[in-house]
């Protein structure tokens, strides 16, 4: 096979994992909350939750029904062969990923409302490019649901209201979205840069395994402490009460201009589908989100 | 916790019995609409159009499914709920004018709602977001589409269900709201 049908092909599989089977890292923090949920109706929620993802795994069905707008975050080497082409490979990808999967048709015309059919639109997928000194490409799809993005926030904040102003801007956040972004939720926080840099760092966020501690110290402790003021508002799985409202709280950072203090929160729902593989310049293929799947 | 059975057609009265908390499974026909169909659904009652279905004593579902055709038949693949909240604008006139008495969804609704839920005996229940697989399952059959030119997520599906729950009912035809209750609740402990 070429180098070229590899990727599409790596690119649908991956798309269709994302969306019918999620990270161990998700479901372990699933069940955790299920074990320690102390709201009766809470844990109706989270036994629902863990029982679709038990039929989606079954019946190969996509586990939501709203299978997203189809990102991609790729890690390139520069010595990787055809980086020119990816593009259009990936789109290509979607296009039979959404026959084949089936992927629900999400992508429409913002002027017309002309629903394009097959989820590839302008700039969409979106690719998000890193390149550094290597030989491999890593691929990470991402298809986010429109319930929980509809709830990101973005405040260009006053420098003197800092930290503080910081915390409580997204406890609010969280508490104004409710049940409407499909708690228990991920929240990726992204502080400082500009307005897209925040953002896209709050996205960037997301991507990190649930487990995984930020490695600045001081960082990670915000995350920690985050979490809980989050948790204790009490909004729980599906804004209907109890303990888990949120699985886990991510912040990535940029150095700011003295003037701004821009702060972005990201909400992804509990169904926190990313699938992620690395193509090899020899052409073998490693999973590093599904461990045991064979992806060619 | 109460768990209740529900058929279609729903009477007030049965509603009227439901309180915030309750569990419930319902049976017989779910109607979905999103944000597309609620507009045209306006759209029409403006013109005093006849629409194409109708929601008497029956369930609004605000889904947009993923379906497949199979020769000449319509299959649900996963149909969970989407946010309520989009539909907010138009849910308290639907209510009154076309006699629906459940609305299904997830998240919650706002202020107008909840108060046309009280005035004319419907309420609204939460099934659990995402969990797209398990509603399908309890999804017998696809009874016929509507309005398929706004597009698979937008279209009115009209489903017949069995034992469709899950559902938490969120607000109730007493004014309640969960939600609300979950919401004043969290200001306190921010």
């Amino acid at each position: 096979m070429n180098l070229e049908d590899l990727i599409e092909d790596v690119a649908v599989k991956l798309l269709q994992l994302a969306v019918i089977k999620l990270p161990e890292d998700v479901k372990a923090s699933l069940r955790d909350a299920y074990e320690k949920e102390r709201s009766p109706i809470g844990r109706i929620q989270l036994k629902a939750i863990l029982d679709n993802i038990r039929l989606a795994e079954e019946t190969g069905l996509p586990l939501c029904q709203d299978t997203g707008l189809i990102s991609f975050y790729l890690k390139a080497g520069s010595r990787f062969e055809g980086l020119d082409r990816i593009e259009k490979i990936l789109r290509k990808a979607v296009m039979r990923a959404t026959l084949e999967v089936p992927l629900r048709p999400n992508t429409l015309d913002p002027f017309t409302q002309k629903n394009t059919g097959d989820n590839i639109g302008r700039n969409v997928p979106y690719i998000h490019w890193s390149i550094f000194d290597g030989d491999f490409l890593e691929i990470t799809a991402f298809p986010k649901g429109g319930g929980s993005e509809n709830m990101c926030a973005l405040k260009m904040m006053k420098p003197a209201e800092g930290l503080n102003g910081l915390k409580k801007f997204v406890v609010e956040s969280v508490i104004k979205a409710g049940g409407m972004p499909c708690p228990p939720t991920i929240i990726g926080v992204g502080v400082g840069g500009g307005a897209n840099i925040a953002m896209d760092l709050a996205k960037m966020a997301l991507l990190r395994p649930l487990n995984e501690r930020h490695p600045d110290s001081m960082v990670a402790r915000l995350e920690r402490e985050l979490l809980e003021a989050v948790n204790r508002t009490g909004i729980g799985p599906m804004g209907l009460g109890g303990d888990c409202t949120s699985l886990a709280l991510k912040i990535e950072y940029a150095h700011r201009h003295p003037a701004s203090y821009p702060v972005a929160i990201a909400f992804q729902c509990w169904a926190a589908r990313r699938a992620t593989a690395r193509i090899y310049a020899d052409g073998s293929v490693e999973c590093l989100t599904h461990k045991d799947q064979i992806i060619s | 916790m109460r768990k209740i059975e529900l058929y279609t057609p729903l009477s007030e009265k049965e509603i009227r019995r439901l309180n915030i908390g309750d569990c419930v499974f319902v049976s017989g026909t779910m109607i979905t609409a999103r944000d597309a169909a609620h507009k045209r659904i306006m759209k029409y009652m403006a013109e005093k159009r006849k629409l194409p279905f109708s929601f008497d004593g029956l369930v609004l579902y605000h889904c947009g499914p993923l379906v497949r055709k199979v020769g000449d038949e319509w299959v649900t693949l996963v149909a969970g709920p989407t946010t309520s909240m989009r539909m907010e604008p138009f849910e308290a006139e639907v209510i009154e004018k076309l006699g629906v008495r459940l609305i299904v969804g997830k998240g919650g609704m706002g202020e107008k709602t909840r108060k046309a839920l009280e005035r004319y005996g419907a309420a609204y229940g939460a099934f659990t977001g995402g969990a797209a697989v398990l509603a399908a399952k309890h999804i017998e059959r696809i009874i016929r589409v509507e309005w398929l030119d706004l597009g698979m997520p937008d279209a009115v599906w009209i489903f017949e269900a069995k034992n469709f729950g899950p559902i938490v009912i969120g607000m109730d035809s007493h004014g309640r709201s969960l939600f609300e209750i979950v919401k004043n609740n969290a200001e306190k402990h921010k």
